[in-house]
């Protein structure tokens, strides 16, 4: 059996805080400053906070350094470390823990200053020991990606014009976003024109490296309808991961957001055709063209020309990372928190400029390592209760 | 080389210039990356057996690099023809001559004071599967 979990939480608070360049900050300083912005949103303080989520490339112990830092202790707490899809799957342990009565309110969060850090601020990501990998210098993650591009392009004719629509579509968003890191326009041949970086990638192909922090916060559904904001209820999560090293990846075009997009459009009981607006990492342009195809939206090896069409740009068919997503509003190491920040601002009508109209579902999805874990959350309005 | 993990083992054999992965001995499957138990039957008795060396480029990518730092390079994924994929990178071409489906031959070579595995293309005739 599973437990029902469709509308049982919801998101009340989500907020950013120093996107883009924050030198002279820490991340426990960036990731605080979210929490205590996402906190506000929601109406409540740290004091209420009974449930830490935390994720971190800078430390090996997350939620022990973030709940020092912020001064709580909280009875329930989980760091679970799957790259950037983290904060996603963490919204159905934060799900299932409320739900359980381990606690209250939940407070997901991350923070990174990996674009300014140096000296005492400058903590390095962990290092592991890959030993198979390591003589070849794999250059961690764009290598692997190229090479599903590659892959993808070989077995299904997906062409570099196409990935580079991704990249454009992502700026004409970006440029409705003042949050957003680069908002000047940006054409396809831009896009094919800029640097290799890895073959067949190039450098507009490739996320920002930002500064940033993001956080949200989780109450059971009846305690949501009492907060400051118009509840965002978690209707599906789930989460799936096929490899840690990219060399072990079952099949290099196809993730595990198959199984993580599948399981959660059951729980909540719905269609890619009805959301409304969808939120995909975008840590390289291939991720969008193989996590639509993965999570339904077109089939397996049709995301090239699904893409290709215009159809993910302001006005387009699909509203797709109205944020300006990781290629152009920010990309502090982890996506996952901010997919899902820019659903939940869509949902409640805060998107100003670039708000997609009447947007009741939202999709937000995590990846990590390299395709290695792959999260989806989707998320409505009270409508769609 | 028994009183020691499958790793060790690995690694062991190719400081001595011998390259060998294990074979099931249950089911008979070639695993790699080197484990304790085949991930096909649970089996836990393995003999170590030398590949042929033929392979076939699965995926590849040119990692730029500065001229001044040491240039471009190859990483490629190769499907050995024992049925096991390995990191590694084609040598004897340009980075960017090597293709998906190109019949490659392994070679071993020293690197940083380790023995590693790298692949040439295949002489016509030879390799590939």
């Amino acid at each position: 059996m599973t437990w029902d979990l469709r509308g049982k939480t919801a998101i009340v608070g989500a907020a950013t805080a120093h996107l883009g360049e924050a030198p002279g900050y820490s991340h426990m300083e960036i990731a605080a400053a979210a929490a205590r912005a996402a906190l506000a949103d929601a109406g409540l303080t740290l004091k209420d906070v009974d449930g830490l989520f935390a994720v971190s490339m800078h430390s090996v112990f997350p939620a022990l350094t973030y709940a020092e830092y912020l001064g709580i202790q909280p009875r329930f707490s989980e760091a679970t470390i799957v790259g950037g899809s983290s904060a996603v799957i963490q919204m159905l342990h934060a799900a299932l823990a409320l739900e359980n009565g381990q606690c209250d309110v939940a407070l997901i969060v991350y923070g990174s200053n990996q674009r300014s850090a140096s000296g005492k601020l400058h903590s390095p990501s962990g290092a592991e020991n890959l030993p198979y990998e390591k003589p070849y210098k794999l250059r961690s993650p764009i290598a692997g990606y190229a090479m599903s591009a590659a892959r993808h392009m070989h077995d299904y004719g997906t062409t570099r014009e196409q990935l580079a629509e991704v990249a454009v579509a992502a700026r004409m968003w970006a440029a409705m976003n003042p949050e957003a890191f680069m908002r000047d326009p940006l054409t396809a041949a831009d896009v094919l024109g800029s640097r290799l970086v890895c073959d067949p990638l190039t450098v507009r192909d490739c996320c920002l490296v930002t500064d940033g922090g993001g956080a949200v916060v989780m109450t059971r559904a009846d305690r949501a309808r009492d907060l400051r904001k118009d509840p965002v209820y978690l209707l599906g999560c789930a989460g799936g991961h096929t490899h840690r090293q990219y060399s072990m990846m079952p099949t290099l075009t196809t993730t595990a957001a198959v199984q993580s997009g599948r399981a959660a459009f059951a729980m909540a009981g719905l269609t890619p055709a009805e959301v409304d607006v969808v939120q995909v990492y975008d840590a390289f342009t291939i991720n969008a063209v193989m996590l639509l195809e993965d999570l339904g939206f077109c089939p397996k090896g049709e995301g090239g020309a699904f893409v290709g069409d215009g159809r993910l740009r302001p006005g387009g068919a699909l509203p797709f990372n109205t944020y300006g997503g990781g290629l152009s509003c920010t990309h502090p190491g982890m996506l996952g928190i901010f997919t899902t920040i820019e659903a939940v601002r869509q949902l409640r009508g805060e998107c100003g400029e670039r708000q997609v109209a009447g947007a009741t579902v939202g999709l937000a999805h995590g990846n990590g390592g390299m395709f290695a874990h792959e999260s989806t959350a989707l998320l409505g309005t009270g409508a769609t209760l | 080389m028994s009183e020691q993990g499958p790793d060790a083992t690995y690694f062991a054999y190719l400081a001595a210039k011998d390259w060998r992965i294990p074979k099931c001995r249950g089911c008979g499957a070639h695993v790699f990356q080197p484990r304790i138990m085949c991930p096909s039957c649970g089996g836990e008795a393995f003999d170590w057996v030398a590949p042929t060396g033929a392979g076939v480029v699965h995926s590849t990518t040119v990692v730029r690099r500065r001229p001044a730092d040491g240039g471009d390079y190859n990483v490629a994924l190769i499907d050995l023809a024992e049925g096991v994929r390995m990191m590694s990178r084609v040598e004897g071409v340009e980075p960017a001559a090597v293709e998906i489906g190109m019949p490659v031959t392994a070679r071993l070579v020293d690197q940083d004071g380790d023995t590693i595995v790298v692949f040439d293309p295949a002489a016509d005739g030879e390799g590939g599967r």
